[in-house]
């Protein structure tokens, strides 16, 4: 009898409750975009907030709403870029096309060294010492953890920078994933300028530094016919949505950091 | 009578905070206070739940559990009802504010296993309260924990512009910030009410 009564309650409970949320789902129903959930599931789920949203849900409800290009998750990749792509039904080669390239050009005779390291070691190992020898905190250690990882013999390292030969490269993202500095990304493949700094240090401070960093003095920002270039925490950035491959940044830029690919 | 709900409401605020003192509810104390504007739409989902919650299992285990004599099942009874409380709120915020929903994020369905909530159910009832004082205790307890997690999250926006050392950066730091603000609330337990 008493689990009888013990039954009945907690039942009782739980339906009443049950109800009113039945009854709640209906008035508070919210109309989901078809396209939202699809791209959820394509999405990574890891709900990293990688992209810049609050997570897959957010984004693909951006990507749904047309807010958020189809290759903003930065995780997955062309695979997940073409997945989604097809769903919204966008031309997917405009997706795949993209190339690594290493955000940096401090060479061993523009960067200084906060000290001096004899040892042959490798980017990771050497990044654990206070961030590695580079005096820039976003500096190429050019110690070739990416040449290493590599599959396509794309990446080079010269005077302790490294290089991606944009011919070779496959935009398998290995080396990003291997880069310790994470200075490695995938820019579009048809675009042909890259802003090669990725120091957000103010520019006063970057004397002493590097000779060639951004010292985010904002000529490109200006100069640029198609308002595509923005300066944020310090350093240029150019939205390729808006690039039309003009050059002028590349002309204008004082210090020589955006570069021809 | 009065002045013993206001004595109730200034110590469960202040004296007994329920994050700064008691180390209740601090996975979305933590993880939601990035924002001064998320932390206090978080406060205000707590403040929500804790006082409806409040009131509703001090009815289910007056009329109901005592009255049939289950109180073995006081737990199950009040997770069932936070948990739907829980779910109204987040179907509400999905429709009525959208983007708050989106920057609560996991943590507003983990409203139902936050502790706090049901530590102040559970208390209510061990602490033998009229319905009155429980539904004034649980507003208490949730409108002190907005008030830790708002001052906590206006601190961790400037500690963004801030230059912290290398090895405190991200969660260290506000593992520290937060200790030092339960260290300024250990100043209210001399308080005599």
């Amino acid at each position: 009898m008493q689990i009888l009564i013990a039954v009945a309650a907690l039942g009782g409970i739980g339906l009443v409750l049950g109800l009113l949320l039945a009854a709640a789902s209906k008035y508070l129903s919210v109309e989901k975009d078809e396209k939202a959930p699809l791209i959820e599931s394509v999405l990574p789920g890891a709900n990293c907030g990688g992209c810049g949203y609050a997570g897959c849900a957010a984004l693909a409800e951006a990507i749904a709403r047309g807010e958020a290009p189809v290759d903003a998750c930065p995780v997955g990749g062309n695979e997940t870029s073409r997945e989604i792509a097809e769903i919204m039904g966008v031309a997917a080669p405009d997706v795949l096309e993209n190339v690594a390239t290493v955000v940096c050009s401090g060479d061993h005779s523009s960067v200084a060294k906060k000290y001096e390291y004899d040892s042959d070691v490798d980017c990771k190992t050497a990044s654990t010492l206070a961030g590695g020898d580079k005096k820039c905190r976003h500096g190429c250690l050019g110690l070739g953890d990416c040449m290493d990882v590599c599959a396509f013999g794309a990446i080079s390292v010269k005077n302790g920078v490294a290089n991606i030969d944009p011919e070779k490269c496959t935009a398998c993202t290995a080396c990003i994933d291997a880069c310790p500095k994470g200075i490695i990304r995938l820019v579009p493949k048809k675009k042909s300028y890259i802003v090669r700094c990725s120091s957000q240090s103010p520019g006063p401070d970057m004397k002493g530094i590097c000779t060639v960093g951004c010292i985010a003095c904002r000529i490109c920002e200006k100069e640029c016919p198609e308002g595509a270039i923005q300066i944020s925490d310090n350093l240029a950035k150019i939205d390729y949505s808006k690039c039309t491959d003009c050059g002028e940044c590349f002309q204008k830029c004082p210090k020589k950091i955006i570069k021809k690919k | 009578m009065l002045k013993d709900l206001l004595v109730l409401t200034v110590t469960v605020i202040f004296i007994e905070n329920f994050v700064l003192v008691q180390f209740l509810g601090i996975c979305p104390f933590l993880g939601v206070s990035r924002r001064t504007g998320t932390a206090l739409g978080m406060g205000m989902a707590v403040i929500f739940v804790m006082g409806v919650a409040s009131l509703l299992t001090w009815c289910i285990d007056t009329y109901i559990l005592k009255a049939l004599g289950l109180e073995y099942l006081r737990t199950v009874a009040f997770i069932l009802v936070i948990a739907s409380l829980v779910q109204l709120v987040e179907m509400f915020l999905q429709k009525a504010i959208p983007v708050l929903y989106n920057a609560l994020g996991i943590y507003l369905p983990l409203i139902t296993t936050n502790c706090a909530v049901l530590g102040v159910a559970l208390l209510n009832i061990r602490k033998e309260f009229s319905l009155l004082q429980a539904v004034v205790y649980g507003v208490g307890a949730a409108a002190g924990f907005t008030l830790a997690i708002v001052l906590f999250s206006g601190i961790r926006e400037h500690l963004e512009y801030s230059e912290i050392p290398e090895f405190l950066q991200g969660f260290p730091i506000a593992l520290i910030t937060a200790g030092l603000i339960a260290t300024a609330f250990m100043g209210f337990a001399g308080l005599k009410l």
